[in-house]
């Protein structure tokens, strides 16, 4: 990454450099898995320390355990401007982070749960139905002006039904964040 | 037992024997144990002061130091010693009072989140939810704040908890289960690290404050006598390695010496013990040491490969690593030295060539490098110096020798002016028996000039050396070569009448004009009883030299 704007030069900055140094992403994609202690102010400590260190975070979900003593954080993020393994030392510094485990894809079984509300009338509700069920999606609710569909999978699969269903008119769509499980007899 | 005298108990079982605050509404009760509780205080001015003087404590003896401050104000004027502590690895606690539970949330008077101003600047927090907490919360900051990498820990007490009774009992054990750090390093890596210094043919050891921090400063001098390994310290580690000594190069970085810095841009091995190769060292990182493969050995796994990517990475205690290296080393049998006569034969050069040097004055001014000279020999050089930030801060280090660590306190990390006076404050709390000097300069003095008072109050015998030229020194010096001399906001004239400052908080206040005296009135002023401030006049413009400019390569010094 070149410097620019070192206050010893009275350079003056485009701000297209500006975004060239510090908008490089590669789009590989990382899943941490974090058990953190189940305590006050811990999932602000994991947030702020990707704040102060630059790294982007993708997703974030958040839930309890097998043991209510601890959580578990899962968490994405791009890894080109940031080595994993300096986000997972710092990640490690937190007291309350008990246990990293930067997952394999493959050996990794990743799903996420996404809502989408569809505006939909007459004929069209039929076709967008027939989409949701090759999906192996879910219809939750229905008006006579739209529909609200659930779908569960991995995160490319809900692009790929987010791309399906927004030329009908896509009024909304919420989404979890991916939560992951390592495949096997193993503890994640 | 109440829960504050439970605090002084604790304080007193981690061989707290000192504490420097301010009382307010959040902090009453603890402060009414004070009363009682068998610990020193030290009432200080202003909180910045209180957490400078804790970590200049710490800095002296080694000790974890310890600030208490009110909520609200009391704990955000403890931020920047906490950031500072936090950028310069300082073993410190900080004890906030905190508003009464049931106000939390409320935006009630004195109201402030310290635990989340303070989350990105702490090694660890704990903000307290219920009384019986309070003894294993102060037993854990302290074993996270000297541990380690050791850093600054925050411990927030609620008003109405701290009035609680709790049923105490001393605190054994200390249960981390997520903080386990390493220290022994690995026994295969620190002997690829022998072999690869017995085979180096330009080798450089660079050390840092981590070596100060582990008290390794005599295993890293026996590494680096077991051959000839020239060594240099960064400005955090002055005095790890004994100056002067054949095999010293100087400090290395913006305004090291070129001795040192051109040997990291010659060398074909490089290794970094308890340093963080941060940019004020590599200058343009992507010329930074280009020949060389490294050797790092840090506390802190983070630091390795953050910014330079190590050969032979070896977490691990400075001390215990160093210890199995000189081990290591020795085993391997006769290392042929010869081998770097090529490479000693050009550091002379540099040595010879480039010695740090200044253009003395023909009459009666005083330079202000000629000024920290005067001062090492008024002292015998056997003084702590602290220091504040800025030109005076490089001078002191630069012509300062440091014979032994904990001798040289300053703000590296963060650069805190203001820094100064209270740091040496505390390290003359902490060392009674000893000189504590500290050189400022006339802008970074009134930063944090009210803790004259307190060390007037408790007969604290600091002895300050403001070196006066008028100016925010440094900012001047950037302006005049890197911003065309265009000089904004940096003349600050010859406000105040340090002197007279110094005799209204009731310290002796005295002006030095002369070269010729300098050193006798700087002894006489040495030798007057309790504390000392001194204003002595210097050059107005002067540059200090050498120096690699912000984001150039080491070979490119200038000066």
């Amino acid at each position: 990454m070149s410097v620019v704007g070192e206050p010893a030069t009275k350079d003056r900055l485009s701000l297209e450099d500006l975004e060239a140094t510090t908008n490089l992403r590669s789009g590989r994609k990382h899943i941490l898995s974090i058990l953190v202690e189940n305590k006050a102010g811990v999932l602000t400590r994991v947030a702020g320390l990707f704040a102060r260190r630059g790294f982007n975070i993708d997703t974030l979900t958040v839930g309890p355990t097998e043991d209510e003593q601890f959580s578990r954080i899962t968490l994405t993020f791009d890894g080109a401007m940031h080595p994993v393994d300096q986000v997972t030392k710092q990640l490690h510094k937190l007291i309350n982070v008990l246990k990293i485990r930067d997952l394999e894809p493959a050996d990794t079984v990743a799903r996420e749960l996404a809502l989408f509300k569809v505006a939909v009338e007459g004929p069209q509700r039929a076709e967008v139905m027939q989409v949701c069920e090759i999906f192996r999606g879910k219809v939750v609710d229905v008006t006579r002006r739209s529909v609200i569909l659930e779908i569960t999978g991995t995160t490319d699969k809900v692009e790929a039904f987010e791309r399906m269903v927004r030329p009908f008119g896509l009024i909304e769509m919420m989404r979890t964040g991916e939560i992951a499980i390592s495949r096997g007899r193993g503890e994640t | 037992m109440r829960a504050v005298d439970a605090i002084m108990e604790c304080l007193k079982a981690e061989g707290v024997d000192v504490v420097f605050g301010l009382p307010g509404g959040a902090n009453l009760p603890t402060y009414d144990a004070f009363v009682d509780g068998g610990i020193r205080h030290v009432l200080v001015r202003h909180e910045a002061g209180g957490g400078h003087a804790a970590e200049g404590y710490a800095k002296a003896t080694g000790k974890v130091g310890v600030a208490f401050a009110t909520s609200g104000p009391g704990a955000t004027n403890v931020v920047t010693p906490i950031v500072d502590a936090m950028m310069d690895s300082v073993p410190t606690v900080f004890i906030t009072g905190q508003v009464r539970t049931d106000l939390i949330g409320t935006d009630g008077f004195q109201e402030t989140d310290t635990l989340g101003i303070t989350m990105p600047v702490v090694k660890h927090s704990f903000q307290i939810r219920s009384p019986q907490e309070i003894p294993r919360a102060i037993h854990e900051a302290f074993y996270l704040a000297r541990s380690g990498r050791p850093g600054p820990v925050v411990v927030d007490i609620p008003q109405d908890l701290s009035r609680a009774d709790i049923d105490y009992e001393p605190v054994g054990d200390v249960h981390l289960p997520g903080y386990q750090p390493t220290t022994d390093g690995n026994a295969k890596q620190i002997r690829q690290a022998a072999k690869a210094m017995a085979s180096a043919l330009r080798p450089v050891i660079y050390a840092g404050g981590g070596v100060v921090n582990a008290n390794a400063a005599a295993e890293l001098t026996e590494f680096a006598t077991a051959d000839r390994f020239p060594v240099t310290c960064t400005l955090m580690g002055l005095g790890a390695f004994a100056a002067p000594h054949p095999q010293w190069l100087g400090m290395l970085g913006m305004h090291g010496t070129r001795a040192a810095n051109y040997a990291m841009d010659e060398a074909d091995l490089i290794c970094c013990i308890g340093a963080r190769f941060d940019d004020r060292i590599t200058g343009k990182l992507s010329e930074f040491a280009p020949h060389a493969k490294f050797i790092h050995i840090d506390v802190d796994p983070a630091e390795i490969s953050k910014n330079v990517p190590a050969h032979i990475p070896i977490v691990g205690d400075a001390k215990s690593v160093l210890a199995k290296l000189v081990k290591e080393y020795r085993a391997l049998g006769d290392v042929d030295s010869s081998r770097m006569d090529e490479w000693w034969s050009r550091i002379e050069t540099w040595r010879r060539e480039h010695p740090l040097r200044y253009e003395d004055s023909a009459d009666g001014e005083i330079k202000p490098q000629y000024m920290v000279q005067a001062l090492y020999e008024a002292t015998g050089g056997d003084a702590i110096v602290c220091s504040d930030v800025g030109q005076h801060q490089m001078w002191a280090a630069q012509y300062y020798h440091f014979d032994r660590p904990r001798r040289w306190i300053n703000s590296g990390g963060l650069g805190t002016m203001g820094f100064g006076l209270p740091a040496a404050m505390g390290a003359q709390v902490g060392c009674p028996d000893q000189t504590v000097v500290c050189i400022s300069g006339d802008g970074s003095i009134q930063m944090n000039l009210q803790e004259l008072a307190t060390c007037a109050q408790n007969e604290i015998p600091v002895k300050v050396f403001i070196m006066n030229n008028g100016y925010l020194g440094m900012v001047r010096q950037w302006q005049e070569l890197f911003w065309d001399n265009r000089y904004s906001h940096v003349d600050m004239g010859s406000f105040p009448d340090f002197v007279k400052v110094a005799e209204a908080y009731g310290a002796t206040g005295l002006r030095m004009t002369q070269k010729a005296t300098l050193v006798e009135d700087m002894k006489a002023a040495l030798a007057t009883p309790g504390p000392v401030m001194v204003d002595v006049r210097v050059t107005r413009e002067e540059n200090t030299y050498p120096m690699i400019s912000p984001g150039m390569p080491a070979r490119d010094m200038v000066g």
